[in-house]
């Protein structure tokens, strides 16, 4: 595969954007930021799909497109569905010889946010994966259903408000855990599973690579947060990433074969989940003195979360 | 302070943002869309097209990069050439493809993409910073002449 040099970010840099600009996400929003540097870290030629969701909306403002690659939308659930579906005709037209350019390398990529890939595309994404295709997905995670005003999915973490988990007198938002995605897929039997974050551009872009190069179903959750719903100043978009990824409410890793896990970024010093919190309009409420108890709870779940990977790491199960 | 790095057509192809996006400006209706077609990001063939830069390729009316979104601007980055090192986080940190790098070199800001986020100002280490927010009416020289000092760093 045509991977391009990501050594220092100088290098990088000479990629010629193929994610163009003029789509309509919200200024300083984390989606594109993650999509170009998958499109970046390559020279091969991407069929990409997406599911509905702010990405698919604001990149295909008919009649404009954004993407200078092969692109497909079908519905909400099924860019996995639609992505392998080309791959397997790729596959099949290639051993016929009927392609323009039999021996071009190309690449199948879906895109989902976490509402499409946690819940209500979560069986046609299993199915893609068990059935073993060739193909990476890659979750925008921004904790809600964003395109349709910030409703509560399975990945919104415990005490965030939503439009759907609202926080008030006797709410503290949403009651229940993050659905744990990347041990969810890994225990598809995926050769490369992860997840990033585009603050650490470095070792996402190795693992975009990696994830492109492995053949079968690779899987990656990358963090993308949203000024619009998480309520936090545009500008502030990584330094926001900075706090998610250095109080280890996302930690960084891999896991390869459904067993080796790898930590791929150890804070030196975590900082304490209150001071993310403290960063974003939706999470206010928590620092009501009713509410303090939300905090110190989900400080310890990612306490006892870190332990498990860095259990899990040595153990290499 | 060379006055090409501020060029408003930098590193652009001919069509580069040509139709102002905007309360529906050049959009059409839910009931006018084409079903079934298939919209070409290029015109002709695209073959290689990673290894072409923007000002190279042949984009057809249908590539978003003949858009514009400056109207969403209520402030613009301005760019200081004489204190950037080319580290190039503005340019893998732009949400808006707007950071023109060539070669290794951060050259510009494409104006007609760039929202005004301030993600690149706030990513950029230099001191002062290269990258800073103005006015969207502000005169570029102006600009320039206005850049703040090298700031001491603060005790604590
Ligand atoms: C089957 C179906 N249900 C609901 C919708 C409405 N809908 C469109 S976008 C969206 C939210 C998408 O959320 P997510 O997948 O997290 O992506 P985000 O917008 O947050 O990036 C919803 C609910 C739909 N288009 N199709
Ligand atoms: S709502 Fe959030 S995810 Fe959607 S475009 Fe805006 S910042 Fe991005
Ligand atoms: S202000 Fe935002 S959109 Fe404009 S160049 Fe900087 S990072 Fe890109
Ligand atoms: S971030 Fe600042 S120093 Fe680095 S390339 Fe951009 S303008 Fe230059
Ligand atoms: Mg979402």
């Amino acid at each position: 595969m045509a991977i391009t040099s990501i050594k220092n970010l100088k290098e990088f840099s000479t990629n010629n954007d193929r994610f163009e600009g003029a789509h309509t996400l919200c200024p300083g929003c984390a989606h594109s930021m993650i999509v170009r540097e998958l499109m970046n870290c390559t020279d091969d030629n991407l069929v990409i799909s997406s599911n509905t969701g702010c990405l698919e909306v604001s990149t295909a403002v008919y009649p404009f497109t954004s993407w200078d690659t092969s692109w497909i939308h079908i519905g909400f659930e099924n860019a996995a569905t639609s992505v392998t579906a080309a791959q397997v005709m790729h596959k099949v037209r290639k051993k016929k010889g009927t392609l323009k350019d039999n021996d071009a390398p190309v690449k199948f990529v879906a895109f989902g946010g976490d509402g499409s890939t946690f819940d209500i595309g979560f069986q046609w994404l299993s199915g893609a994966m068990e059935r073993g295709h060739d193909f990476t997905y890659i979750c925008l995670d921004n904790e809600n259903y964003a395109n349709t005003g910030g409703q509560r999915s399975s990945a919104t973490p415990v005490g965030a408000h939503t439009s759907t988990a609202q926080a008030g007198t006797h709410s503290y938002g949403k009651k229940q855990k993050k659905k744990d995605i990347v041990s969810i897929m890994a225990a598809h039997g995926s050769p490369y599973v992860a997840q990033l974050a585009p603050n650490k551009w470095k070792s996402m872009a190795k693992g975009f690579q990696k994830a492109l190069e492995v053949e079968g179903p690779c899987f990656i959750n990358t963090v993308s947060p949203c000024c619009t719903e998480w309520k936090f100043d545009p500008k502030d978009t990584i330094n926001l990433t900075d706090l998610a990824t250095d109080s280890l409410m996302f930690p960084i890793y891999e896991i390869i074969d459904s067993h080796e896990l790898n930590i791929l970024y150890r804070p030196k010093n975590p900082i304490k989940v209150e001071e993310y919190m403290a960063a974003q309009g939706r999470y206010k409420h928590l620092f009501k003195p009713q509410y303090r108890h939300v905090i110190d709870m989900v400080q310890k779940d990612i306490d006892d979360k870190w332990d498990l990977l860095q259990r899990r790491e040595e153990a290499r199960l | 302070m060379s006055v090409e790095s501020q060029d408003l057509n930098l590193c652009a192809n001919d069509n580069r943002g040509q139709l102002q996006l905007g309360a529906g400006a050049g959009l059409v209706g839910w009931d006018e869309v084409t079903q079934g077609i298939v919209l070409t990001s290029f015109n002709g063939d695209a073959t290689g097209i990673a290894n072409k830069k923007a000002e190279e390729r042949t984009y057809s009316e249908f590539n978003s990069y003949t858009a514009s979104v400056a109207s969403w601007r209520v402030n613009k980055p301005v760019f200081n050439r004489d204190i950037c090192i080319d580290c190039q986080n503005c340019w893998v940190w732009c949400p808006d493809s707007s950071i023109l790098s060539r070669d290794k070199q951060m050259l510009g800001i494409d104006y007609d993409h760039c929202k005004g986020c301030e993600v690149c100002v706030e990513v950029c280490p230099t001191n002062p910073k290269s990258l800073l927010m103005f006015n969207e009416h502000a005169d570029l020289d102006e600009s320039l002449a206005a850049w703040p000092e090298k700031k001491k760093k603060e005790k604590k």
